[in-house]
């Protein structure tokens, strides 16, 4: 019981997170910011964001849904926190390890788009609603190649549980580069569902304002923020767990050592991503993600059924 | 369920108060999904009786005034003015002067398209180009800064010359810094001709064809992107344009691309313009004197500014304060075609379209209407009418200045 709240509430649970969820967000503004030959913020930035939006007085629209405004920000923060919970983190089990964790992961990462759903549209402004539209019409295209690259590797390692993958291709180093095509594709559907440049689309400040964020203030906003941190950490630690898990076999020091080095390549690589390209249209990306990214993830999964009948167990 | 839920045109306001827009001005929008159906521009959130106050005003202090119309071109506005003063009074302006203009003109010129371009990386969600753009932007600004003393209102035309010269120290600093600066704009245009996201957003977006294009009078880069080769400084040569040697860029792709395209090149037309200011500038005096009082008379003067051209007219009554100026900045002639740009166009498109025209809306607004809404119709007011409303409205208030004028119509 007490080892269950200190997984919950200490590690990997929800100090963890936040903590590095704040570290995440620093690093991702302050390498955007070098990239774009900007100074960046100071190493307390995110935190001292974070203490400023909880202190401020909070706005709730009087046409908006009450319940659903101030219910979604925590939804959305608590469902990609749960995530992290069976997610291979800390030796080569996760906390709460079954055959079919997989499927719980990816579950739980869509509901925070849900969440920002229904938060913009009963907000009940025109900027919302269409944000949310845009939020949602946008998790269809990045989804199924999201789905079809993880799917394929776990295809590869014969198991449905995330620790199985991460054990799998950490004895088997050299499977990863079957997985290459899969996390390049899963690195860019990440992208989408962090809602960052060239998907930025549901938020898209020049057009909506924020979004499904506009209505959004204090104490909510920045439990939204703090979820999109989480969603970035939990996001990036999935992909690591399933596409370049190193170093599970040392000891626990070691493991977590390895763990942070993996989640900053993803998320260096995000920052990078996010300096090179414009923002595309609501109809470019659905394009993009039908004609190239999903035949590309069918193309993994093909890939990865031929290697099972041709190579030896 | 409310009634915006009804996805059958949803109206959504951009503006006056919008993230997109860095000045107040109101467009309002039909969506049909993500599709624009209907457009409306309503102007008029910025007017700030210019054009009134320089008629309270000497021909010089009306100038600093003119110069303010616009943080970007108010060198545009205040050459065009003070050209317009200058053919009523009758004022030959040295050469050395009108090359000096020239130059401030053209550095004009290259600060606001940089400065276009990043406000157009922006609109498109490219934030790193417009880091990228401000940061180089900032090479000119430190250099118009040296040349006359301010970064944006420059405060160097005077009626009959300009107020600073140029030293040779001065005009080294000019030529290094364009260097940095063309190699700077090529980066760009490469970006420009390579980068796939930029273009997937800026190619076929924002169409005015040429038809249109004539129709609806557009001016500047607008008109040029459209294949109309229309550039004041070639077809009315004015300051030192007609003893410089450059071309007249245009495109015929119709689109925002084509606007870009068009800006990059004229870019590199400028630093050229540059380097031939510096080096045919002759000598001799930059100022000739002129008398307070301008005798009667009217003039148009027509100027290329970076966002197209520029006219003003100038009546002159015999005293030394103009009897009526008017002020027409390229964006309003730039303004009504964007709804039509905006014809089944994406929300996604809305923003880059308007920014497109490269728009400057409160140099734009010199009209207030204000309808009578109770009893249909509208009626002109004269000046005197409204400043005797105005003293009423005071005297009611409790302020009342009559004794006060009439102690002042007694001293003079």
């Amino acid at each position: 019981m007490l080892k269950a709240l200190f997984h919950i509430l200490i590690f990997p649970g929800l100090s963890f997170l936040f903590v590095f969820g704040f570290f995440a967000e620093y690093v991702d503004r302050k390498l955007y910011a070098r990239l774009q030959n900007r100074i960046g913020p100071p190493w307390f930035q995110p935190l001292a964001d974070f203490i400023k939006l909880i202190s401020k007085q909070e706005i709730i629209p009087e046409e908006a849904d009450n319940n659903v405004f101030k219910l979604m920000p925590l939804l959305a923060l608590a469902a990609s926190s749960v995530a992290i919970l069976y997610i291979p983190i800390s030796g080569e089990r996760s906390v709460f390890s079954f055959n079919g964790d997989v499927i719980v992961v990816l579950y739980l990462l869509t509901i925070p788009t849900f969440a920002y759903f229904l938060g913009g549209w009963y907000s009940r402004s025109v900027y919302s609603m269409i944000g949310a539209v845009r939020s949602l019409t946008q998790l269809f295209a990045y989804e199924v190649p999201l789905f079809l690259c993880i799917l394929a590797s776990a295809m590869l390692a014969d198991t449905w549980s995330l620790s199985g993958i991460a054990a799998f291709y950490n004895q088997h180093i050299g499977y990863w580069f079957c997985n290459i095509i899969g996390f390049v594709v899963a690195l860019i559907c990440l992208l989408g569902k962090l809602e960052k440049v060239p998907f930025d689309i549901p938020e898209a400040e020049t057009e909506i304002v924020a979004g499904s964020f506009t209505e959004y203030n204090g104490r909510l906003l920045a439990f939204i923020r703090m979820s999109f941190n989480v969603e970035m950490v939990v996001g990036a630690s999935l992909l690591a767990a399933v596409f370049l898990p190193f170093g599970l076999n040392l000891a626990p020091a070691g493991v977590l050592i390895c763990y942070l080095i993996q989640v900053l390549i993803i998320i260096v690589a995000i920052s990078f991503l996010r300096t090179l390209f414009a923002r595309l249209r609501l109809d470019q990306m659905i394009n993009f993600c039908w004609k190239y990214l999903a035949p590309l993830a069918f193309l993994q999964v093909l890939f990865n059924l031929t290697l099972k009948v041709v190579l030896p167990r | 369920m409310h009634d915006v839920h009804d996805f059958e045109d949803v109206k959504i306001p951009i503006g006056p108060q919008h993230p997109a827009l860095k000045e107040p001005e109101s467009f309002l929008i039909s969506l049909r999904g993500e599709k624009i159906t209907a457009s409306s521009v309503r102007l008029g959130y910025n007017h700030r009786g210019i054009e009134k106050a320089c008629e309270e005003r000497t021909y010089t202090q009306g100038l600093y005034l003119i110069e303010r119309i616009c943080g970007i071109c108010s060198h545009s506005h205040s050459t065009c003015f003070v050209q317009a003063v200058e053919e009523i009074a009758g004022i030959e302006i040295t050469a050395r002067a009108k090359y000096l203009r020239t130059l401030i003109g053209e550095l004009e010129r290259i600060h606001s398209h940089l400065l276009w371009l990043g406000v157009a990386g922006h609109e498109i969600g490219f934030d790193t180009l417009l880091m990228y753009t401000w940061r180089d932007r900032e090479v000119v600004m430190d250099l118009l800064a040296t040349l006359t003393g301010n970064r944006v209102n420059y405060g160097i035309n005077t009626v009959g010359g300009v107020r600073r010269d140029i030293s040779h120290k001065q005009k080294e600093e000019v030529l290094k810094a364009i260097d940095i600066l063309e190699e700077r704009t090529k980066y760009y245009i490469d970006l420009a001709k390579g980068e796939t996201t930029l273009i997937k957003r800026l190619q076929g977006v924002g169409v005015l064809s040429h038809e249109d294009a004539e129709k609806l009078d557009a001016v500047g880069p607008t008109a040029r992107a459209s294949g109309i080769e229309r550039d004041v400084r070639k077809d009315d040569p004015y300051a030192a344009y007609g003893e410089l040697d450059f071309k007249v860029i245009s495109v015929n792709s119709c689109d925002v691309y084509g606007r870009t395209l068009v800006r990059l090149g004229e870019l590199m037309e400028s630093f050229s313009l540059v380097r031939q200011v510096i080096r045919k500038i002759p000598d001799g005096s930059i100022l000739v004197k002129s008398a307070r009082k301008v005798p009667a008379g009217e003039a148009v003067s027509r100027y290329e500014a970076p966002r197209g051209e520029d006219l003003h007219y100038v009546r002159a009554n015999g005293t030394e304060k103009p009897d009526r100026v008017k002020v027409r900045a390229p964006t309003l002639a730039n303004i009504q075609s964007v709804s039509k740009m905006l014809e089944d166009r994406y929300l996604a498109d809305m923003p880059i379209v308007i920014a497109a025209i490269d728009p400057c809306f409160s140099c734009t607004d010199r009209l207030v209407a204000v309808r009578d809404t109770k009893n249909k119709g509208s009626n002109t007011v004269v000046w005197e009418t409204i400043r005797l409303q105005g003293i009423e409205w005071y005297k009611n208030k409790g302020i009342d200045f009559t004794s006060l004028n009439e102690k002042l119509t007694k001293l003079s």
